[in-house]
């Protein structure tokens, strides 16, 4: 029997073999897997470049805004026309001393109140994903696990949670919260309610793929092994499935983050999200609902913002799935 | 059948109960725990020791929460009379309570407002549903084409474009500058040209979201449908494509849409929120975003209940469809 010919190892004896570019054989990892592909996905690798950069735009928001603005919440009263209440200058007031114009009225430095803007936009946005990936994860997992009453209850829950207004019921419960909280006050408690609820509202997305993977993994082979060697509960949940898991949990947490900055900023536009003088996009963008007729820059600067952001977290997302799919060819 | 329906509505009642148990609690154990007076909080926030004292006897606030639920539910069912001394008001069923800003009935502004909110949610959604299901399918039939690549393209802005932002945008282009639609509303009854006139451009930037989500899933759903062995199978057996496309292939595809649009309901009523916010129409979810910042809890409370009623029903509507479209689907 001859072997194929393509099969270098069958048809040439060892010794040639060696003589060979040493890339013939390589083992693989499933996440290197991932990172190859998505290595040579040049859509995703841009958005995500654009998200490395709002991250540090984030971060080092002062540094940013006192090398190239003015303090958020300084008046600069002489760029608005005293009559009209628009800015002085064409397009908003862009000019070379204010990048994105200033605000109708009172003057702020647009530039300024968008990269602090980012700040809140983001952290909101990756802690609440966190606060939804934690409990989607624990509940999925439990309720795949265990099945039965407990999967009952968790399944007839999440069934709940979807089936809500959930919008309405975040402006109900952020509207109904004090602004100072056991001792503490100020924006950061607003913050603190926001992630909390839009975390809460968040996890049965995740909690429903936990759960059905779950469903299939845990009549699998290894977890039969792990069982049968006397492996407890915990162990077979977070050491066996767990692991198997990290996949699509990556990918929904990638998809979530879109998705959590535009309810807060949908938030903070109904007026129940972070309070002012905190700058946040979504307030200027309802700031912007009576002025823009007027001054159409001061709702275009803050909704590009929000636009940007979210479209690059979206490609970044979609690369992400695309590379950890099993079933892709990229 | 019977029986399905049967179960399905007394599902519907207790969904309702915890939903109302839910917006409850909200409003009335949240403040407690955290400090506040709810009957403060109706009072208003100039209100005097003795007037919160009236209206926590009046509102029964100073009954048990269990009890003062009973009572709600109650006059959701039966109406309720809310007494202080000799003064008794009568508020029929269903009673939602009364408004703290306006002192009017809460039932008769949630029925005023109601059919804006509906006309606007049930002509985005149909808008939607048409253009998203349309455009994944010609994308997945079409896959890599140019119209696939541009379809794709502007689908993943839709879904990246804050509702309020693309509404302003489309205000600011068609009506101020162009002049070409103005948006009100008109009722259905009384003129349906100008109610449809008046609500497209609401329609257009509210279904462009959803369209943008749709077609992204029903391409991907179609092109994992077509890759099936029962297509293969069906071209085989030498049925034309056409037929193939629509009897076996779109058939299976509508089967996850439904499911996405029976969870996305409850999203619609945030999304009309939003629209109704930026085109400043009177509905549903502008009177809960005005009782808001007045801190009007009764009227929040009623649209939220009004809205999860919906929310429900429709997917109660959803789950017969699901019967329609795939035949696999027994209600039992």
């Amino acid at each position: 029997m001859s072997a194929p010919p393509h099969e270098p190892g069958a048809t040439a004896p060892a010794d040639i073999t060696a003589d060979l570019p040493a890339k013939a054989i390589e083992g693989r990892s499933p996440g290197r897997i991932a990172w190859l592909r998505l290595r040579r996905d040049k859509v995703a690798l841009a958005g995500g470049a654009v998200v490395v950069l709002l991250i540090l735009v984030a971060v080092f928001a002062p540094l940013i805004v006192s090398l190239l603005g003015h303090p958020p919440d300084q008046l600069h009263e002489d760029q608005i026309d005293p009559n009209l209440g628009t800015p002085i200058h064409p397009f908003g007031g862009i000019s070379r001393r204010f990048l994105f114009g200033v605000e109708p009225v009172n003057g702020r430095d647009l530039f300024s109140r968008v990269v602090y803007g980012a700040r809140v936009s983001l952290l909101v946005a990756f802690l609440a994903a966190v606060v939804a990936v934690l409990l989607g994860t624990l509940f999925g997992i439990v309720a795949g696990y265990f099945g039965g009453w407990v999967d009952a209850l968790v399944s007839r829950v999440m069934d709940l949670l979807l089936a809500f207004p959930q919008l309405l019921f975040i402006i109900a419960l952020v509207s109904v919260v004090p602004n100072s909280l056991w001792g503490f006050s100020g924006s950061g408690v607003r913050m603190a309610v926001l992630i909390v609820v839009i975390g809460f509202f968040g996890w049965p997305y995740v909690g429903r793929i936990v759960r059905g993977q779950t469903l299939a993994l845990r009549e699998r082979e290894y977890v039969e092994a792990a069982r049968s060697l006397g492996a407890g509960r915990g162990y077979i949940l977070f050491r066996e499935l767990l692991p198997n898991l990290i996949a699509p949990i990556t990918v929904y947490t990638t998809l979530m983050i879109p998705t959590n900055i535009l309810t807060e900023a949908a938030l903070s536009f109904l007026g129940a999200g972070v309070k002012p003088p905190t700058p946040s996009w979504g307030q200027m963008l309802s700031a912007a609902v009576t002025v823009f007729q007027a001054d159409p820059m001061f709702m275009i600067i803050p909704g590009l913002a929000i636009f940007v952001t979210v479209l690059a977290f979206n490609l970044f997302g979609d690369g992400v799935r695309d590379a950890l799919d099993p079933k892709g060819t990229r | 059948m019977l029986a399905y329906l049967v179960r399905r509505l007394v599902a519907v009642v207790v969904m309702l109960l915890v939903v109302t148990l839910v917006t409850f609690g909200i409003f009335f154990l949240v403040p407690k725990l955290t400090g506040g007076d709810p009957a403060a909080l109706f009072a208003g926030r100039q209100a005097d020791p003795a007037a919160i004292a009236g209206i926590r006897r009046k509102l029964g606030l100073d009954a048990p929460v269990i009890v003062q639920y009973a009572r709600f539910i109650w006059g959701l069912v039966a109406g309720r009379d809310y007494a202080s001394g000799a003064d008794v008001t009568h508020c029929a069923a269903p009673c939602f309570g009364y408004s703290f800003k306006t002192e009017q009935p809460v039932w008769p502004l949630l029925i005023d407002r109601f059919p804006v909110t509906f006309s606007l949610a049930i002509g985005a959604c149909v808008l939607w549903l048409v253009v998203g299901v349309a455009t994944g399918v010609l994308s997945a039939l079409r896959r890599g084409s140019l119209w696939d690549r541009a379809a794709m393209a502007t689908a993943l802005a839709g879904v990246s474009l804050p509702i309020y932002f693309t509404g302003m945008l489309a205000l600011a282009v068609f009506t101020y500058k162009l002049h070409w639609l103005t948006v009100s509303y008109v009722p259905f009854t009384q003129n349906p040209l100008a109610w449809a006139r008046g609500l497209l451009l609401p329609w257009i930037v509210l279904a462009f979201l959803y369209a943008a989500m749709y077609a992204r899933l029903t391409r991907a759903t179609m092109l994992e449908i077509l890759g099936e062995d029962y297509i293969r199978t069906a071209r085989a057996k030498g049925l034309a494509e056409p037929v193939v496309i629509r009897r076996h292939a779109l058939r299976a595809t509508l089967t996850p849409v439904l499911t996405i649009l029976g969870m996305d309901l409850g999203a619609l009523v945030g999304g009309a929120i939003l629209t109704e916010t930026t085109f400043s129409l009177q509905g549903l979810g502008q009177a809960a975003v005005r009782a808001i910042s007045d801190q009007d809890l009764p009227v929040i409370l009623g649209v939220t209940m009004i809205a999860a009623f919906f929310v429900i029903a429709a997917n109660l509507v959803v789950d017969l469809l699901y019967a329609v479209v795939d035949p696999r689907v027994r209600l039992a």
